[in-house]
């Protein structure tokens, strides 16, 4: 099993799950998040006192997926959350030694 | 109309002579009219409303969030406290008498005050409408002050300071002015509250932000605002509550509280247009804490204006306003390098103090009964000045005096730990969440 991590814009979330739902991923963990890559921060002036704010909003989503799943779900991802502008995001992923479904007891890939 | 309604009520009191035969009490009936009384009931609530939750959203929206409680919670507890010691004290001593520096204490409790009775300083509405449309403006002072020493000032010494410096500064203000003090015989124009409110708030806030000292981390941490759209919605509610504030202060239905409410709302337009071209102009965006906030310097400034000048003064008042509070907000803090939180004194206190001035260039006989420079009354911007200088010497003198002394029995600003942590949840064990 896999994990991929996606720090993506906020405002492509919905994208992102509808085509992750169209090859058949039911499910993923969303958090909101802030940071900063290449996309620099930006500067806010509140009467003439300027502030940089050097992290920025995004939304990190993790999903599960069998191990031979996970380079179809990175290239869904990438698709769905790329406008070509600096602060697209990041994908990572990572192996995943053990899964289990707490209602029902399955595990790994069943749980999944 | 006035005279056909006045006509009838004349004869509708000749009536109740005959049946009750209490010609006394009939007497003084005639005097309260009740166009002017029920607009000044509904003028006390507007500006009642301005103090919460008006100034409370205001500067709530300002402040970073785990200070936002606490923010309120000072407005909300000086509205209840002063408003016991104004009625205990702050009003018999503000508006009974005529000696030039402080009234007298005999109303205290407001005794005295009954049914029939009624102010010298406004004749036809009953007293206690008179004791407590002038509370609301105590209050509202003490609460503005709240502005300069947000996010660092002990809750409990902002309590004593409010109780002490409404009796020890606001309350001998508002006599020497509206009270038949030194500066109301001097002949100082200001409707309703230039120097009293608003130039005595600002000027108590600069000592207090210099005597308490700046935010931790001021000038290098982000003390972005929390929600700026509650500071909106409070403005709103202070334009709105301003026209009771201005209007009122003709303590008549007529048509100088008219006047002087379309000028308060021509100068809060202007105000905020100003604040937003120039902020436009030398930052690149018109950011909506510059409209709110030319707004408020609009109607700051007019304030003491309003009722001396014609409408359209208003808006060379209020294009005046932003200009100089822009000005000493943008550009004065900083060079000067005091830490005046939510700019009491760059809005309130500057712009107090222009507008205090500006009734003298601009007061028109038509509408107030005094005429100013530009009708050829020169003399009366020397009466301004006069005003100005008293009223900042007395509020900076004592409130320097107040907190030093408060601040040998209780520390005026909370410890580091809790101000890093939030005035909310030190000072008042709660918090947003």
């Amino acid at each position: 099993m896999k994990l991929v991590i996606a720090i993506i814009k906020p405002f492509k979330l919905e994208e992102v799950r509808d085509a992750l739902l169209a090859i058949g991923v039911h499910g993923m963990t969303i958090t909101e998040v802030k940071g900063y890559g290449r996309q620099k921060g930006h500067k806010e002036i509140y009467r003439g006192a300027e502030y940089a704010v050097n992290y920025l909003p995004k939304i990190r989503i993790e999903v599960v997926v069998a191990a031979d799943e996970a380079d179809k779900v990175v290239e869904t991802i990438s698709a769905a959350a790329k406008t070509g502008q600096i602060g697209d995001g990041k994908i990572f992923v990572a192996p995943i030694d053990q899964a289990l479904r707490i209602r029902t007891g399955e595990i790994d890939v069943d749980a999944l | 109309m006035r005279v056909a309604l006045l006509n009838r009520a004349l004869v509708g009191t000749g009536a109740f002579t005959v049946l009750t035969v209490a010609p006394a009490m009939a007497q003084t009936a005639t005097k309260i009219d009740p166009a002017d009384t029920a607009w000044m009931i509904a003028a006390t609530a507007l500006v009642l409303m301005m103090s919460i939750p008006g100034l409370a959203l205001f500067y709530a929206g300002m402040v970073r969030k785990k200070n936002v409680l606490a923010t309120m919670a000072q407005t909300f507890a000086v509205t209840a406290l002063c408003s016991i010691l104004w009625a205990a004290v702050g009003y018999t001593l503000a508006f009974t008498g005529d000696g030039p520096v402080i009234g007298t204490l005999q109303s205290p409790f407001l005794r005295g005050i009954t049914m029939t009775a009624i102010s010298p300083f406004a004749k036809t509405i009953p007293e206690a409408l008179f004791m407590i449309y002038q509370m609301t403006f105590a209050v509202i002072t003490v609460a503005l002050v709240a502005g300069s020493v947000a996010d660092r000032m002990r809750f409990s010494a902002f309590m004593w300071f409010a109780a002490l410096w409404l009796i020890i500064v606001y309350v001998p203000i508002a006599h020497w002015v509206w009270g038949g003090g030194f500066l109301g015989t001097a002949g100082l124009l200001d409707f309703a509250g230039g120097t009293v409110v608003h130039l005595n708030a600002g000027v108590a806030g600069l000592v207090a932000a210099f005597m308490i000292g700046a935010r931790r981390g001021y000038g290098s941490d982000n003390f972005a605002p929390y929600d700026l759209s509650l500071a909106v919605i409070g403005t709103g509610m202070l334009w709105v509550g301003w026209f009771g504030f201005n209007g009122g202060s003709a303590l008549a239905a007529d048509s100088r509280a008219v006047f002087a409410i379309v000028a308060t709302h021509l100068a809060a337009s202007t105000g905020a247009l100003t604040w937003m071209a120039l902020e436009w102009w030398t930052r690149g965006k018109p950011s909506v804490l510059g409209m709110i906030s030319g707004a408020i310097a609009g109607l700051g400034t007019i304030t003491p204006a309003s009722g001396f000048v014609l409408p359209w003064h208003g808006i060379v008042i209020g294009l005046i306003a932003g200009l100089v509070c822009f000005w000493s907000c943008t550009w004065l803090k900083h060079a000067c390098g005091y830490d005046d939180s939510l700019d009491v004194f760059g809005v309130h206190g500057i712009g107090g103090a222009t507008g205090t001035f500006l009734v003298g260039v601009f007061a028109a006989r038509a509408i107030g009964g005094t005429a100013g420079l530009l009708e050829g009354n020169g003399k009366q911007v020397l009466i301004q000045l006069y005003g100005i200088a008293a009223t900042t010497v007395w509020s900076g003198t004592a409130t320097f005096v107040l907190l030093k002394a408060i601040s040998a029995f209780v520390p005026l600003r909370v410890d580091k730990q809790s101000e890093i942590e939030g005035l909310d949840v030190t000072q008042h064990g709660e918090a947003l969440q």
